[in-house]
């Protein structure tokens, strides 16, 4: 068997503030396979957009990767040089920004954006460059492709501005993307458009990738795989279909309650109580035992390891759910 | 395109319109026309015939008129000191200014803009710090007193470059340059040196701020995800972003190097028309002092439209937003 | 709505509600000043200066002024030379006999003088200025943002140098001079903020009370867009000082009575050619001090009061 696409372990990423040092992530596990998609899921400040940005190399000082490897193809990403870890940037590992509106440069048109992005990796003609942006644009569904390249940015609607940049990513036909919400910021129709058409690029090309989000709903039609990140820590990892069937984690489950369509009409809807917890100060043991509903005396004393359960589903969790039924 | 500049050039023929009528309540209402535009010396024929010209037994909206349509053709009257139409005066002294503009200018860009950039990158390091801490050195330099110290350093104690002067010149184009000769530039270095620290510095902080606010940009993330060089991002992606806010500032101060040429060419007997200027006020040559502003405030005018245009040229959202309407 | 509010915090501050808030804001605004080392050396400096200007005439081993105390024997005396009756001039005597370091006190206390007032003036009228524009609205904040307009579009230097060639010499018409050039800067600035806080709810809640137009730009307005207005004006010292010390060296600023430093350096120009530099170097060098380090503060200070540059 051929080494997995992206293999992380034990990743830790730390941002000295005035306040002290903040472990965003902290000991992170992700494995994707060729292929394959992931579901990152979590609220704002779970860590889940700095692993991503993590696996581009794209942490800003002073902030720094502390710990643990990040293995790509099987190769080590994390103490890789800045030149190096920039010749696999946008060839063979890329990514898509959550706002189209920020990520496109205001004051360079399309077709620059997208030359550069292939002559930064290929020694091609500016004529060819600019062919295969126009081909790129059209796969993504940009009507009149050869007259947008000429474009700018603003001129585009927020959709197809993401479009262009999920077209950028492609360009290279890369092995993984990393996806940071990218239809966040979108309307929910042009939401499931988009998401259509990934599904159907990742399964031609055989590009893996990584959905970062918040939503469950977007990774529950999307994801083969799915991990709940809380904290800075993956508390549930699984294939999507059983995770969301039947949460082992107490936070997972909070997040599935709290979706609206999964509720009884006229029930009011349940929600997590508690707020989530700032990174700075972070309780000694379970992050989210102030929050728990099963939480027992072991929990607030130190951090729950990841266990298997049954084949290869992990949660970290003193009082899983349903435990009786996997036994 | 052409909506753009007709509505910018109406606006544009307001302003001279405007100052023209500041400058004719400043001359005819508030001070004694013949005392401002007749030579002192005159005699009582002369003046009479001054007045009749000039029409100022004849009603005060008649003589703004006059006044205008004579400033249309250009002429604001005949120098006391050196007799001949002010105008011409101060045409024939405009060029060395504009030359020491243009060179102090390009020297505050080039110097000014890659020095912002750098502290911008990397604002805690060392490096950048000194560079804002310098700026602030910069700006704080009281122009004249920088050209008496260049001159001190300079021509006084090193005796390497001449203390004021224009130097040899050549004729291009019927104009006279200093920068083309090796006398003409060593008499220029001082003068345009001290006309650009103060822009060079303000060109150094917008650089800066505008640099700071570009890294943090999502756009910037993205063209590292892109895999594009340092080099590219910072030489295409922040440079063309930080461009907009710097050409405009820039183009403005234009107006303000000619402004303050009057400061460097006093210092440095440089013989461009601030130092006309300032000759006229010791004289009292007030034909002169009148074309003067007149002359700079149309240059003014015309400067601030071709900033526009720059502006938009530079900037597609604005350029585009205004084909729209 | 949201993303004016964001964009619009940085030249005004928040609309505090209670007195009693102001006070941290206050606070934590010097708590951060003080951090820089650089900044706080700045302000010591700075009121050592008004003090030695202030206190000019009780400190200084001479009164440049009193022709009777000068010997024209003592004339350009280098630095460090004693006179006949043994005194020291340290820093030399320029062609009066007169005493270089005294009459660098009594020029910095001129400047100063001339900076201060003008920015104090000027900060009154335009606050005036931009308060009637805002309150009376339509034709007259029209004719009023028109003229300030205009004026902003010439160089200070321009306007000043032509104003003093009309008016002629004297310390109060470079004041008048200084304030017609300032004014304009302010007036746009609280315009600018009445406008701005004209959206804000709690000036819509106000007026929804029906409380009377002047009842809002007194009682909200002006309290709260005044604050960063003064900490602005303190820049605005510093380029008030330079710019009388440049109409000064040109001629047309104070008169040759009372020097600032400006005239002082004028004074020392022609002597300079043949190496007698200390006449125009050491008035020119505490010129220099002052203006850099009363930009210091105002530069620290702008950037205290500026949220967006945090991060």
């Amino acid at each position: 068997m051929s080494a997995p696409t992206l293999e992380i372990k034990g990743l830790k990423v730390e941002f000295p503030t005035k306040a002290g040092l903040v472990r965003a992530v902290d000991g992170v596990d992700l494995t994707v396979s060729r292929g394959q998609v992931l579901g990152l899921v979590g609220e704002s400040g779970s860590g889940k957009t700095v692993t991503g940005f993590a696996i581009l190399g794209l942490i800003d000082a002073p902030g720094r990767v502390a710990a643990g490897s990040i293995k790509f193809e099987g190769r080590e990403l994390v103490g890789l040089s800045e030149e190096e870890y920039r010749q696999i940037r946008g060839k063979n590992l890329a990514m898509i920004f959550q706002d189209p509106m920020m990520t496109l440069n205001p004051v360079l048109r399309v077709d620059t954006q997208m030359i550069e992005a292939i002559t930064a990796h290929e020694k091609v003609s500016h004529a060819e460059a600019r062919a295969r942006s126009r081909d790129a644009l059209g796969k993504v569904g940009i009507p009149s492709p050869e007259e947008r390249l000429n474009a700018y940015p603003h001129q585009f609607s927020g959709g197809m501005r993401q479009r262009v940049a999920i077209a950028i990513a492609l360009l290279h036909r890369p092995s993984l993307i990393v996806a940071d919400e990218p239809t966040t910021a979108l309307d929910v129709t042009i939401q499931a458009q988009i998401l259509a058409e990934v599904q159907k690029l990742a399964t031609e090309t055989g590009t893996a990738l990584v959905w970062v989000t918040h939503d469950l709903a977007v990774v529950s039609g999307l994801a083969d795989r799915v991990a709940v990140m809380y904290a800075g820590r993956v508390v549930e990892e699984g294939a999507t279909d059983k995770v969301l069937a039947a949460p082992i984690h107490p936070y997972t489950k909070g997040l599935l309650d709290s979706l609206p369509s999964r509720n009884v009409r006229g029930r009011p809807l349940s929600q997590i109580p508690g707020m989530t917890p700032s990174l700075g100060r972070l309780p000694p043991g379970c992050a989210f035992a102030p929050r728990c509903p099963r939480v027992i005396e072991t929990c607030p004393t130190k951090p729950p390891e990841s266990r298997t359960f049954g084949q290869d589903r992990h949660a970290r969790c003193y009082n899983p759910l349903g435990e009786e039924a996997m036994a | 395109m052409i909506a753009f500049l007709i509505r910018r050039i109406g606006q544009s023929a307001l302003v001279v319109i405007a100052m023209a009528t500041l400058v004719f309540l400043g001359v005819y209402a508030l001070g004694n026309p013949i005392d401002i535009l007749i030579a002192p010396d005159a005699d009582q024929f002369e003046k009479e015939q001054a007045i009749k010209r000039l029409g100022l037994d004849q009603p005060v909206l008649w003589q703004f008129w006059a006044f205008l349509k004579a400033a249309a053709q250009g002429d604001l009257g005949k120098s006391f000191v050196h007799g001949v139409p002010a105008v011409d005066l101060i045409f024939s002294r405009m060029p060395a200014t504009m030359e020491l503009a243009f060179v102090a200018l390009a020297f505050s860009i080039f110097v000014g803009i890659p020095l912002g950039v750098i502290a911008g990158l990397k604002p805690k390091s060392l490096v950048g710090r000194t560079i804002m801490t310098g700026s602030i050195f910069g700006f704080s330099l009281p122009n004249f007193w920088l050209g008496l110290m260049l001159i001190l350093i300079f021509a006084v104690w090193l005796k390497i470059l001449p203390a004021g002067g224009r130097g040899e010149t050549v004729e291009i184009f019927g104009v006279r340059w200093s920068m083309f000769t090796a006398d003409g530039l060593a008499h220029m270095v001082l003068p345009a040196l001290t006309l650009a620290l103060y822009k060079a510095s303000l060109v150094v902080r917008l650089a800066y701020a505008g640099t700071r606010e570009a890294v943090l940009q999502d756009f910037v993330r993205f063209a590292r995800a892109k895999g594009l060089s340092y080099r590219r991002i910072v030489g295409v992606h922040i440079l063309k972003t930080i461009m907009i806010p710097v050409v405009t500032v820039i183009g403005l101060e234009l107006g303000s190097m000619i402004a303050f040429a009057v400061v460097t060419e006093t210092v440095f007997a440089w013989p461009g028309m601030g130092k006309l200027l300032i000759d006229s006020i010791y004289k009292l040559d007030r034909p002169v002092i009148v074309a003067y502003l007149m002359v700079v405030v149309f240059l003014f005018v015309i400067i601030n439209l071709v900033v526009d245009v720059l502006y938009s040229l530079l900037d597609p959202r604005v350029r585009l937003a205004d084909q729209g309407k | 709505m949201v993303a004016l509010e964001a964009k619009d915090i940085a030249p005004t501050p928040r609309a505090e509600p209670a007195v009693g808030k102001a006070e941290p804001r206050w606070k934590r605004m010097a708590a951060e000043f003080g951090e820089s080392k650089l900044a706080v050396g700045a302000l010591v400096m700075v009121l050592l200066l008004c003090l030695v200007a202030l206190l000019a005439p009780w400190i200084t081993p001479q009164d440049p002024y009193d022709l009777s105390k000068l010997s024209i024997m003592d004339n350009m005396l280098e630095p460090g030379t004693q006179s006949l009756d043994g005194m020291t001039f340290w820093l030399g005597t320029d062609d009066q006999g007169r005493d270089m370091l005294s009459a660098i006190a009594y020029g910095l206390r001129m400047s100063l003088f001339v900076g201060i007032t003008a920015t104090v003036i000027a900060l009154f009228v335009g606050t005036a200025a931009g308060v009637v524009a805002a309150y009376f609205g339509g034709r007259v904040d029209a004719i009023i943002m028109r003229l300030v307009d205009i004026q902003l579009s010439f160089p200070a230097i321009l306007i000043a140098l032509i104003l003093l060639a009309v008016l002629g010499k004297g310390v109060d018409k470079v004041v008048i001079a200084l304030v017609s050039v300032q004014w304009a800067y302010y007036a746009r600035t609280i315009r600018g903020s009445a406008l701005v806080e004209r959206r804000r709810e709690y000036i819509e809640a106000a007026q929804c009370l029906g409380l009377p137009k002047s009842r809002v730009i007194f009682g909200h307005l002006l309290p709260n867009a005044f604050p960063p207005l003064i900490v602005v004006a303190t820049v605005q010292v510093a380029h008030a000082i330079a710019l009388e010390a440049t109409l000064s060296f040109l001629g047309v600023g104070v008169p040759i009575t009372e020097p600032s430093l400006g005239l002082l350096i004028a004074n020392g120009y022609s002597y300079m050619l043949s190496g007698k530099y200390w006449i125009s170097v050491f008035p020119g060098l505490v010129l220099l001090f002052t203006i850099l380090v009363i930009n210091l503060v105002g530069d620290h200070l702008r950037d205290v009061m500026n949220p967006r540059l945090k991060r």
